[in-house]
């Protein structure tokens, strides 16, 4: 299997998607545990 | 049974991310985030918008990765339907022990995240109702009774009451008629459904009641818990609970699942093609829910 066949080409495509996707979630996972510590910090007073 | 296409997909190529949303059932979702959300906004406590957003997120990812566990087991079943075949697994596009990482996952996940930011009644409903539909429906009864709609039913009964756990930390005779009518809503709302695609479950082997019992018997059984559902739902006027905008809602459009009930025990029709009292009914149903929910905040709100 050479490193430009279809085949790999095509897994190599998918993989790169995913791990697009997996860092937008992950960033998204940030941004949103930001926002849930500065509500809790309001809600407690700490 | 023959799952050997099942168990060896082709395995040349990583499944693309598009598939495991699909895996999340995203349609059946709007429901669930939808009825979850009311549950939320009926409750006396307020959450902030923060708490509140990820709650919701909470319910639709645990609602997904119920589905996502579903369809692992399901595969087979899947394969045999004609409205399931093109799902991943069963087409053949995602290998079975991605989906049920993906599940497992992203339900941990959800629960875990609830806990966090919420209180951790609403992340043990949560985890309760995911184990529900996986463990006791999916795996245990939908394929031994044709009572499995009803069991079902109950699964996708829980949003309202963990949006009402995670903003009061407690569970109440309200959120607990919503579960109730939710529960009752699901067998008239399938079993109508089951009517007219009847075929295709005979197929697939599953004991749907149409199938087991007869078309007779099946609509029969839509009319007791269309009654048994309009109850649950007026119930909460007399008892106190909400006001009179929900109490003349609830009770009309109950009056009107009531009647298309009828007109579809009164349908003598066996082909899916003189089905027309079911498939009102089943439109009718959506339209019901969505309503009567929408009716529960609306009176709240302006009550307020």
């Amino acid at each position: 299997m050479s490193a430009n066949d279809p085949h790999t080409e095509e897994v190599r495509r998918r993989q790169r998607a995913r791990a697009k996707v997996m860092g937008l979630a992950l960033a998204a996972f940030v941004v949103l545990v930001f926002f849930v510590t500065i509500a809790k910090m309001k809600l407690y007073g700490a | 049974m023959n799952s050997t296409a099942i168990d060896s997909p082709p395995r040349t190529l990583p499944a693309d991310w598009r598939d495991f949303v699909a895996l999340t059932k995203p349609r059946v979702m709007v429901l669930v985030v939808f009825t979850g959300i009311c549950g939320m906004l009926a409750a006396p406590a307020t959450l902030p918008p923060a708490l509140a957003f990820t709650a919701i997120l909470c319910i639709t990812l645990g609602a997904g990765a119920a589905a996502a566990l579903n369809q692992w087991y399901e595969a087979d079943l899947d394969a045999l339907m004609k409205r399931t075949a093109g799902r991943p697994l069963p087409a053949g596009r995602m290998d079975r022990d991605s989906a049920l990482h993906f599940g497992v996952g992203l339900g941990v996940f959800s629960v875990l995240l609830m806990e966090l930011a919420t209180n951790w009644i609403a992340a043990a409903i949560l985890a309760v109702s995911i184990l529900f539909y996986v463990v006791i429906y999916t795996v245990w009864l939908k394929r031994r009774t044709p009572q499995n709609i009803v069991i079902g039913g109950a699964a996708g009964a829980f949003p309202p009451l963990i949006g009402w756990a995670a903003a009061t930390g407690t569970v109440d005779p309200l959120p607990l008629l919503l579960f109730a009518l939710i529960f009752l809503w699901t067998p008239p709302h399938f079993w109508a459904l089951s009517l007219f695609v009847r075929s295709d479950y005979a197929k697939a082997g599953v004991p749907m009641l149409p199938v087991v019992a007869g078309l007779k018997a099946t609509r029969r059984q839509i009319l007791i818990y269309t009654l048994l559902m309009s109850a649950s739902a007026i119930a909460p006027w007399p008892l106190g609970l909400t006001g009179a905008i929900y109490g003349a809602t609830a009770t009309a459009l109950s009056a009107i699942f009531v009647v298309l009930a009828l007109a579809t025990l009164a349908n003598p029709a066996t082909e899916p093609r003189d089905m027309k009292p079911e498939k009102r009914l089943f439109g009718f149903s959506v339209l019901y829910l969505f309503a009567v929910f929408g009716a529960v905040v609306v009176d709240k709100w302006l009550i307020a």
